[in-house]
């Protein structure tokens, strides 16, 4: 939607003195010149951050070659011995760091929040648009945008004291007990632990980015026009053969897109999940109950202890970790914008961690 | 008629499939609404038994205490990024919508500044949190303190801030700048006097959000706010600052148990200051859908 724009040169009529300015233009070159400066900010920002991080990561890039991507070891090395320098760069004697434990648990965790984030955000948009009466889904729908405002912390807090334990102890061993031993359901065996591994951290990310979805979705459905539903249904339709065949139809690149944004959420969350899966180091989980850490979570639970490496290369492997996370989402959210060509109007309150 | 028959789907599971559908849409509702008042209810139940009304009042102690310092600490925090966010997003958000100009072939321009301002509204936090530690706290030495956390938590939050702006002035009735422009106004004041003046309210709506997500941050802050039991000091650089959510985050699993009632009590306040901010800006939208055009 492009509006006619103020102070277009087209419309504007030459030679009259205009009301409010004492010097003419001059408080439009200040809107001007200030909005332009700040709009530069987030690409300066994002410049920014890429560089710094690229810079800081290089000598652990130098270093951990292309195997930082597919090895499983996260050895710091002896800060007690002489420091080594491979490729000139100075690190701790046995230090071995590999980050695919992070990026196999974020994939992992991101697509579990997915699976069980994107049918629920679309049941729960339609409750709210077609079946609660308008009284009720009002209220209701401010409650989803409310969870999304939560913070990420607090549902971390929720999610290892109170949710884990109880699947471990409720719902966990009957799903582990009564799964058949086929291919896929098979990660559903096993040892169950005690509620603070994938499938909680993946379920609890699943709650954080519903609201996301659900709150997009309702837009849109919304914005469906009435006459095209009216049609289907007077072709005899039933109420979901309209979803299936018109509604969703309708808005689904917005859908895609609010989904791949949620996506990246999930992607990027570190509080939540270093809270509940204790970020275990250098393991892929064997089942979906095991404890594992994603990037997110790895920086912040390690960055502390990083910095006691005195050749400062711990920090810079963090570097390099956040660089490929960094990397991921910025495809990620890319892919987001190409592909949402109606962005909605609404904002929802959408932390970070 | 047996044809017509024969060629549609019957009825009895189309209808089984009808019911499935809206149980499972019913279902799906109680599977957002129920972890959430369960969620809700959790941290309440947590924190209110043991609630002291010191905890406003008093710094945390080696055991207990309370959270004056980091309240405080969350309100600098909050006015800070009301600053810095709220002048760089609400400008951003007026670039985009009123001052740039449209491309030649007709498109409306900035599609490069755009993308960028929405992968920062989606780029991980800890990364940012990661870059404004080593290079604001570390590389030019400032430690941990106020100014690298309100740098980190703007550049968070703007984004948002300029979506809401710019949303809110594309809601301003066209009929107001074609006015505005009839009277002869100039186009800077015609802006501050009409445009933004009626896409106010939806302006501070989108810093009230922005508020709250800044609020509940934990990640940025870790390494960049760092910690402190004293109460906020006046100094930008070298001088840590306390906030809510690192309470909630460290002292939740010490074994002490004063030491975890204060991680309950810190996100029992959190909660409500977030319920507060979210609430405000959902009144004030409401009271506004009633004067601008085009919504719902």
């Amino acid at each position: 939607m492009t509006l006619p724009q103020l102070g277009d040169p087209t419309r504007r009529p030459s030679g009259l003195r205009r009301v409010g300015s004492l010097v003419r233009g001059s408080e439009e070159n200040l809107w001007r010149w200030g909005a332009r400066v700040a709009s530069l900010i987030p690409l300066v920002g994002l410049v920014f951050v890429l560089t710094v991080l690229a810079v800081k990561a290089w000598p652990a890039i130098k270093v951990n070659g292309p195997g930082f991507l597919s090895r499983t070891s996260w050895i710091p090395g002896s800060t007690y011995a002489a420091p080594v320098r491979t490729n000139g760069v100075l690190h701790p004697v046995g230090s071995s760091y590999g980050a695919w434990p992070l990026i196999a648990g974020t994939l992992q965790t991101s697509v579990i929040a997915l699976i069980v984030a994107l049918p629920i955000a679309l049941g729960t948009a339609f409750a709210l648009t077609e079946r609660l009466p308008r009284w009720l889904s009002r209220p209701v729908s401010f409650f989803v945008e409310i969870l999304a405002g939560i913070p990420s912390v607090i549902i971390g807090l929720w999610g290892v004291l109170t949710l884990g334990p109880f699947l471990a102890h409720h719902v966990y061993p009957f799903v582990a007990n009564n799964m058949p031993d086929v291919p896929i359901l098979r990660y559903f065996k096993g040892n169950v632990g005690y509620g603070e591994g994938l499938l909680t951290s993946g379920l609890v990310l699943g709650l954080m980015i519903v609201p996301i979805i659900a709150s997009t979705a309702r837009d849109l459905f919304m914005q469906v026009p009435l006459l095209p539903k009216e049609g289907a249904e007077a072709l005899g339709m039933t109420e979901s053969e309209v979803a299936r065949w018109v509604t969703i139809p309708w808005v689904r690149s917005g859908i895609i897109g609010a989904t791949v944004l949620g996506l990246g959420r999930a992607l990027g969350e570190p509080i939540a999940v270093a809270m509940i899966t204790g970020s275990i180091l250098g393991t892929v989980s064997p089942n979906v109950y095991g404890t594992m850490t994603t990037i997110a979570a790895t920086i912040v639970s390690q960055l502390d202890s990083a910095a006691t490496d005195g050749t400062g290369f711990a920090i810079s492997t963090l570097a390099e970790a956040g660089l490929v996370l960094a990397v991921i989402s910025v495809i990620v959210n890319v892919l987001a914008r190409v592909i949402v060509n109606r962005t909605s109007r609404h904002v929802a309150p959408v932390g970070r961690g | 008629m047996a044809t017509i028959s024969n060629s549609f789907p019957s009825t009895r599971p189309r209808r089984f499939r009808e019911y499935i559908f809206k149980a499972m849409s019913l279902g799906a509702l109680v599977f957002v609404i129920g972890p959430s008042i369960w969620l809700i209810a959790d941290v309440v139940v947590r924190a209110v038994p043991h609630w002291r009304w010191s905890v406003l009042t008093s710094v945390p102690l080696g055991v207990g205490g309370g959270l004056e310092n980091a309240i405080l600490g969350t309100l600098v925090i909050m006015v800070g990024v009301l600053l810095i966010a709220g002048t760089i997003g609400v400008l951003t958000g007026i670039h985009f919508a009123e001052l740039q100009r449209p491309r030649r072939n007709g498109k409306a321009g900035g599609d490069f500044l755009r993308t960028a301002t929405e992968v920062m509204a989606g780029f991980p936090s800890i990364v940012l949190g990661y870059v404004g530690y080593i290079a604001l706290c570390v590389g030019l030495h400032w430690g941990f303190s106020l100014l690298p956390a309100l740098i980190v938590l703007s550049i968070m939050v703007t984004p948002y801030i300029a979506k809401s702006t710019e949303s809110a002035l594309r809601q301003v009735p066209t009929n107001y700048r074609e006015g505005a422009e009839a009277l002869g106004m100039a186009t800077g004041y015609a802006l501050r006097k009409v445009v933004i003046k009626s896409a106010l309210p939806g302006i501070v709506t989108g810093l009230l959000i922005a508020l709250a997500i800044a609020v509940g941050e934990t990640a940025p802050l870790l390494y960049t706010a760092g910690i402190t039991n004293n109460l906020p000091s006046a100094s930008l650089i070298h001088q840590p600052i306390a906030y809510l959510t690192y309470y909630v985050w460290t002292d939740y699993n010490q074994p002490i148990k004063a030491t975890q009632y204060l991680s309950f009590d810190a996100a029992l306040i959190l909660i409500v200051l977030v319920l507060v901010l979210l609430v405000s800006s959902r009144l004030l939208v409401n009271r506004t859908q009633r004067y601008t055009e085009g919504r719902r």
